[in-house]
This record gives C-alpha cells, sequence and structure tokens, in this order.
C-alpha cells in the first residue's frame, strides 16, 4: 500500500512539473491537446448552440476538439464562482456572458466578482426584441406604447427572468418611451415565449434568435440592434423609432485569472479567425444572432462600457444604490 | 406514401447499426444512477456532427429512447430512480426485486416500456399539431394548479401516514427553494455558502434519498441486497406477458396518459408516470397490493415513462418549444443540423421528420430484444455480486454519477447529506417520495402562483386569473378530489360493511 502511495505521489509530482513545462512553453504549438469548453448553463440554450456551431471550425483550425460542457445552476453563478479553480495553461476556457457576468455579483454575493471572469474574445450578441403574436392589434411599436400610455400596467411582458437581458430590456425601455408596464418573469425563454403563444402575455421581450425561430407565429416590433437584421429587413430598430437602445445577451469566452498573456492571445486569435469564416457566419445568422469582434486587445474598453450601461439599468431596478 | 418511404430510408444497414448501438448504449448509461439521458444525448452530440443528418438523428433518438428505459433497472434493483420519471417504477419494482421477483420486474418495465414507446410515437406521427396546442393552453396559473394537484398526489400514494406524507412534501418545497431564485433573483438559505448557491439538483437529491438508505441498510443488516431464488428461471417473458395481457387496460390507459401529460413542457415528464400510478392503483381491486409489489404498479409507470418520449417531442418539433431536458438537447443539435421547428415540419422538412419518428419507432421495438438480453445481465450481476463488493461499487457510481450532472463537488456534498437525512427520516415513517415531489413541483408552483399574480395585478382581479379557466377549474376538481378520494373510499368501505351487516342481521331475523 505504502510503495504503491508513493508511485502515485511520484507519477503526480511529474504530471504537475511536466504540466508546469508546458505553461513555460511558448504559446506557439498550442493548443496541443484538446480544449475544454465548460457552459455555466445547461445543454440545448442558446450559449450551447453558439458553441456548437464554434465546435466544428475550432477543429478544422487547430485540428484539435474543443469539447463542451455543463455546469448550470444559479444563472450561471455556479460556474463562474468556480472558474478561478480551474487550471490556468489554457486548455480549459468557459462561456461568457452580459449581463450576466455584470448584474448577477452586484448587490449580492454570489462567489464571484466581475474582475474575476477573466475575458478574451466576445463573439455574438442576441439582440433585444419585442415580439407580438401574428393576429396582435398592435402593429407598430407605437401602437403598443400608446395602449401602454392609456392603461399604466396593463400591457404585459414575458421575458427569461430576474434582473436578465430581459428585466433590463424592459426597465430601460419604459424609461425611455416613458410608459409602464408589467413585466413576467419566466424560467428561461423556452418558457416565455411559450406564455407569449398561448396568448398569456401580450408581447415579449426576447431576442432576434426566438423570433427567427417562431417567425410563423410572431412578428417583432423593434429590434435592439445597430442596423437592421438581415434576416428581418422590415423591423425597424429602436433607433430608427427615436429610443437610444442597442443591446442584448452577449456571449464570450473567458478563462482564469493567471492564464499566460500569449496562450489567452492566441486562443482570442483562433475564435477570431472562426468568426470570419463565412460558413460560420452564415449558420449563426440564419439563427438570429449577430456577430461582434472583440477580441483581447478591445476588451477592456467594451467592458467598461458595458459595465456603464448596466450600472445605470441596476440602478434603475434597484439592485444597487 | 412519403411516411412509408422514409420510415425505409431509416432501415438501412448503417442506420440499424446505429440505432442498435445507440439503443444499447443508452440502456446502460440510463441504468447507472446519476448517469441521466440528457446527460447520455449531450456527450453524444458532437459524436453526431460528422454523420448524415438522418443517422445523427436517429442515433440520439436511440439513446433517449434506452436511457429512460435503463432507468427503470436501477429503480427496481437497487431502489434509486435515475430520473424523475422512474421515481414511481421503485413503488413496487423493489418489493418485487426484493422477494426474489427482479427478473420478472425488469421483464415487465421491458414491455411496458415498449407499448409505452409506441403509443408515444404513434401521436407523434398523427395527432401532434392538435396536441400541440394544447400545451400552449396551459399558462402560469394552470401550472400553478398543476403543481398542487400534483402535490395531492401524495395522499393517494404515500403508504402509511397521509399526514406524513404531507409533511415530507413539505419539507421537499421547502429545500426547492433553496439557491438563487429563478423569478425575483434573490438568494435564498443558502447560509453563505457556495454549495447551496445553485440549489438542490434534482437527480442528486433522487440519489441521495433513495440510494443512500438503500446502501446503509445493506451495510446495517446481515441480510442479502435481493432474495435470490435457487432455481434458473431465465427472463420469465410468458409470466411477463401474463402480467402484460392481464393488464392490457391499465398499459394503454399508462400510456396513454403518459403521452397527454408530457406534452406540458417542464411539469409533463416528472408527473407523468406518477399520476399513471394513482389512476392504475385507483382502478385496481386489490389496490391495498399497490407498493407491495403488485406488477401492475410496474406495468402502469414504465409505459407511462416511455410514452413521454414522444409526448414530450409534441412541442418539441411542433413549437420549437423543449417538454424535457434531453428534448432541448436533440433540439439544439437538429438547429446547428439546420432544421426549423413550425409548419415546415411536415412539408419542408417532411424528410427529417419522418426520419427522426421512424428512427424513434425502430429505437423502441429494438427495446424488446436488447432490454430483455442487458436487463438478464444487469439481475445476474446484482444478485451475484457479493455484498462486500456490490455496496462499495454502488456508492462508487453514486458518487461519481452525482458529480458528473453538473461537475460539481457541492452536488455529491449535497447528495451524501440528503442521504443521512432521509435514511433518518426513513426510520420514522417519512417516504422519499412525497420529498421528491415537493423539490420537483415547488418551482413550478412558485414561479406559477408569481407570475399569476403579476398577471392579476395587470388585469385587475386576481380571482379571474386564477379561478377563471376551464382548465384551471378541472384541475382544482381533480385536486379536491384527489385529497378526499382516501377518505370517500374508507367512508364507502365502512357503508357496505355496515350494510352487510344489515344484511346478515336481516337474514338472521327472517
Amino acid at each position: 500500500m505504502r510503495i504503491s502511495l508513493s508511485i502515485g505521489l511520484a507519477a503526480g509530482l511529474g504530471l504537475s512539473l511536466a504540466s508546469a513545462f508546458t505553461t513555460v512553453a511558448i504559446a506557439d504549438d498550442f493548443p496541443a491537446k484538446n480544449i475544454q469548453y465548460v457552459m455555466p448553463f445547461g445543454p440545448g440554450g442558446e450559449s450551447d448552440i453558439s458553441a456548437r456551431l464554434q465546435q466544428k471550425y475550432f477543429e478544422e483550425i487547430t485540428g484539435k476538439q474543443l469539447i463542451v460542457q455543463y455546469m448550470p445552476g444559479g444563472g450561471g453563478a455556479v460556474g463562474w464562482s468556480q472558474l478561478s479553480d480551474m487550471p490556468t495553461d489554457g486548455y480549459a476556457i468557459m462561456g461568457s456572458n452580459l449581463p450576466h457576468i455584470i448584474l448577477k455579483p452586484m448587490g449580492q454575493d454570489v462567489g464571484f466578482q466581475t474582475e474575476d471572469i477573466n475575458n478574451f474574445f466576445y463573439f455574438h450578441y442576441s439582440p433585444d426584441a419585442i415580439l407580438v403574436r401574428n393576429e396582435s392589434p398592435y402593429q407598430t411599436l407605437d401602437d403598443l406604447i400608446q395602449a401602454a400610455q392609456e392603461a399604466p400596467g396593463a400591457v404585459t411582458f414575458s421575458g427569461s427572468g430576474t434582473y436578465s437581458a430581459n428585466d433590463v430590456a424592459n426597465t430601460r425601455f419604459q424609461q425611455l418611451a416613458d410608459v409602464t408596464t408589467t413585466y413576467i418573469p419566466f424560467g428561461g425563454s423556452g418558457a416565455a415565449v411559450t406564455a407569449l403563444l398561448g396568448g398569456v402575455v401580450e408581447a415579449e421581450w426576447g431576442y432576434t434568435t426566438i423570433a427567427a425561430n417562431h417567425n410563423d407565429k410572431v412578428r417583432m416590433l423593434a429590434v435592439a440592434s445597430e442596423e437592421r437584421h438581415p434576416m428581418f429587413p422590415d423591423v425597424p430598430t429602436f433607433q430608427e423609432l427615436g429610443y437610444d437602445m442597442v443591446g442584448g445577451a452577449y456571449r464570450g469566452m473567458a478563462v482564469p485569472e493567471g492564464t499566460p498573456q500569449e496562450i489567452q492571445q492566441k486562443l482570442s486569435d483562433i475564435f477570431q479567425q472562426i468568426n470570419q469564416n463565412p460558413q460560420f457566419q452564415q449558420e449563426m445568422q440564419d439563427l438570429g444572432f449577430v456577430l461582434i469582434d472583440v477580441p483581447m486587445g478591445e476588451m477592456d474598453t467594451f467592458m467598461s462600457d458595458q459595465m456603464d450601461v448596466y450600472e445605470a439599468s441596476a440602478r434603475e431596478l434597484g439592485l444597487i444604490d | 406514401m412519403d411516411i412509408l418511404s422514409h420510415a425505409l430510408g431509416a432501415l438501412s444497414p448503417l442506420n440499424l447499426g446505429l440505432a442498435l448501438l445507440g439503443v444499447a448504449s443508452g440502456i446502460i448509461i440510463g441504468a447507472l444512477p446519476g448517469l441521466s439521458a440528457t446527460m447520455a444525448v449531450a456527450v453524444l452530440v458532437p459524436v453526431t456532427f460528422g454523420m448524415t443528418p438522418e443517422s445523427a438523428l436517429i442515433m440520439l433518438g436511440a439513446i433517449y429512447t434506452g436511457a429512460i428505459y435503463g432507468g427503470s433497472y436501477s429503480a427496481i434493483l437497487v431502489n434509486t430512480p435515475g430520473t424523475p420519471s422512474a421515481i414511481a417504477t421503485t413503488f413496487d419494482g423493489f418489493p418485487m426485486a426484493k422477494r426474489g421477483d427482479g427478473d420478472l420486474a425488469v421483464t415487465l418495465s421491458t414491455l411496458a416500456s415498449v407499448v409505452g414507446g409506441l403509443v408515444g410515437v404513434f401521436a407523434l406521427l398523427t395527432v401532434a399539431p392538435l396536441l400541440a396546442q394544447v400545451a400552449l393552453s396551459f399558462g402560469p396559473v394552470e401550472y400553478f394548479w398543476l403543481a398542487i394537484f400534483g402535490l395531492t398526489l401524495i395522499s393517494a400514494l404515500s403508504e402509511g401516514s397521509t399526514l406524513k406524507g404531507f409533511m415530507g412534501a413539505g419539507f421537499g418545497l421547502l429545500l426547492s427553494t433553496i439557491g438563487i431564485a429563478v423569478v425575483g433573483g434573490d438568494i435564498r438559505y443558502t447560509f453563505g455558502s457556495q454549495v447551496l448557491l445553485g440549489g438542490i439538483e434534482i437527480v442528486s437529491a433522487l440519489i441521495g434519498l433513495y440510494c443512500i438508505p438503500v446502501l446503509i441498510d445493506l451495510v446495517a443488516s446481515p441480510e442479502s441486497h435481493l432474495k435470490v431464488d435457487e432455481k434458473q428461471r431465465g427472463i420469465r417473458l410468458r409470466e411477463g406477458l401474463m402480467h402484460a395481457w392481464i393488464g392490457k387496460f391499465n398499459l394503454l390507459r399508462s400510456a396513454t396518459i403518459g403521452t397527454g401529460v408530457a406534452i406540458l413542457p417542464g411539469a409533463g415528464g416528472s408527473i407523468a408516470s406518477l399520476v399513471s400510478y394513482s389512476e392504475a392503483r385507483r382502478a385496481a381491486k386489490d389496490s391495498s397490493s399497490f407498493g407491495k409489489g403488485n406488477p401492475q404498479g410496474v406495468l402502469a409507470t414504465e409505459a407511462a415513462n416511455n410514452a413521454t418520449v414522444g409526448g414530450g417531442f409534441i412541442p418539441t418539433l411542433v413549437l420549437g418549444i423543449p417538454g424535457t431536458p434531453p428534448d432541448a438537447v436533440i433540439l439544439g443539435a437538429l438547429l446547428v443540423q439546420g432544421f426549423r421547428t413550425g409548419p415546415e415540419l411536415f412539408t419542408t422538412n417532411a424528410n427529417i421528420t419522418y426520419t427522426f419518428v421512424g428512427g424513434l419507432f425502430i429505437a423502441t421495438c429494438l427495446l424488446l430484444p436488447l432490454g430483455l438480453l442487458i436487463g438478464r445481465y444487469a439481475f445476474k450481476s446484482i444478485i451475484s455480486i457479493p455484498k462486500a463488493l456490490l455496496v462499495p461499487t454502488i456508492a462508487f457510481m453514486t458518487v461519481i454519477g452525482t458529480y458528473a450532472i453538473r461537475n460539481s463537488v457541492s452536488d455529491v456534498i449535497i447528495m451524501l447529506t440528503l442521504g443521512i437525512i432521509g435514511w433518518v427520516l426513513n426510520r420514522y415513517g417519512f417516504k422519499p417520495s412525497p420529498i421528491v415531489l415537493g423539490l420537483i413541483l415547488g418551482p413550478i408552483a412558485e414561479q406559477g402562483f408569481v407570475q399569476g399574480f403579476l398577471m392579476g395585478r395587470a388585469s385587475g382581479s386576481y380571482a379571474v386569473t386564477f379561478f377563471g379557466g376551464p382548465i384551471s377549474l378541472t384541475i382544482i376538481a381533480l385536486s379536491i378530489l384527489s385529497v378526499f378520494y382516501p377518505v370517500i373510499k374508507a367512508r364507502r368501505a365502512q357503508r357496505r360493511h355496515t350494510n352487510d351487516a344489515d344484511d346478515s342481521r336481516q337474514e338472521v331475523s327472517s
């Protein structure tokens, strides 16, 4: 028993030494093995689907696999609170989501801080959008705003979660359009769209992706992207209608603090290359996503801009003073 | 005929081989406590990217079908439901195994799963668009009442004290509030600990509350795990078929309930088998033998939970709203493959749809030979492994399985803690099922109530919101009936008793 123990110890020591050497080794041959891609959500959601699309091209570029794993719980908090315990050799990366990583740790202890999430690339977002059923009397955003002004609180919106992208969008919209609506949080965008289709609510705070998926039953009144979405050329943006709203659910990747800069840069380059693949771009667009390129070098500015936006919303939501 | 040509396409040697492989691996994964159908499907999604869409779909459907069925092994042989939908299988399956009828129980579960699976697939093929509309007519308020109805089933299901059943459910409801609330976003009852932040995961609770007490009892008592008969009796197919024939109405009713309830996204899968179990018990003449190893109990729950496979795909494929977690994974894989839900389902996408349904059909048929074969080995290995080896093996699997659910040590700690609590509560007559039911239905009831409350405020009338709909009223009536049924039944029995007494007195006097 003692012998096997010492052999085990020696083997363990050898392994850790070996891994120490590989981190020292130059990032040139990175990745030398498969990379674990941990989703802080369960399978089947938008984070998962977009990661699955990346998977294929990652293997094309690097010859190594991107292995998707799941660590769901607490709306992502379970995964992100464990990011700092993950290996710092770049072979473990984690999905990173906005506004979640900013709003979750605000005003309460969820086991991680926004700064703990070391983002190296943000690759797309699902723009916020207001959806109604096909047979809804609201033809334009103005129709809906008028109804909300006539009877404050009577227009109901479904959406996914509290203090989520949808909740923030609703709060911001109420402020910009000077109306009061009733936001009803659901356990996910699947449940939220069921409520819309079933006639439980008048409208839904959703995304272009939901409209893409249910385009035979719902229509969008406005989209919170900078330009009209190519799939929906007839749907105006909020900015066109005079409301300064651009946002949604942004998705990217992060590594634990302490991962070498060169490795992070290499990862950022690989994922940027995936983003430039026309086939990937088409697949993402067909699902309703909007690609963005936020490589490592631009991450700090991007994040601090987002921080300002969401801090203002959080104050409005009453999350912080 | 379109359907037929696609179904035949699914029958190519390669696809058949994949279906065979899928069903077999699904059964094995599903049989291991903690390794769920969701995980089985999720792990294999990347493997299917290299295949043609048809083969990929057939393989995914086969794994799912196999895994749901495989869950019955651990429920019957070690009293551990691998998924919430196998909870009710433990009620009669484990007592059967304990008294030496484990082989028969496995055979019954195989037969019932095939029947249930076929009914579900048939419904998916024929009335999917119609049934999907039913799923939409369930709003938050209806879900709230449905959860309440589910909780009232405890009075019908709990053996022994109904009061203790409700107390257990209350405990489960409290457990369900731990963690970050979906609606409201507050952190509740974590006591500042990171471990509880993600809440109590249902599968780890299932393993803890069901499996750990069995393990502790195995260690604490000198008896062998399951009683074993000396003579080999094979798979007892003839006996199984006889029970299935006697219970043919039970099978069909359970499969229909399973399909029907499973179309409700979120709530359906877990309560479908409980509803059919309580219906089977209510309809039976010898209802008191349920829970003590009645073969009809196994038939009812297994027919229902395999029917949920087809039933759950109805909202998934027609509306793009996944009915169960494995459905969500498969829908994700379909989207990546370029499939779109909606009206194109039976037109533009018809080839994908029919191939998928055909694949499910083939997988369900393959359950029969594969299930009987693998089931026999599972049973044999459980009874022939010495206890000194069996206990550590199962204990090891529970830990690994629980960890694997979401790669979290916290879940293992929670599982072990709940296991000890469950064992202690068991000694005082509190069964695990009401606790788990509370845990599953708690969030559904809570979210439904809060959403209904917000709707009521927006519309100006809480009463109309909560009591206005015909579906709500029906479910409320069913709940009331369910709570008072034991009382009514007892009174009726008493009256019959006094009537009999009157009759005999009259006979004497005349």
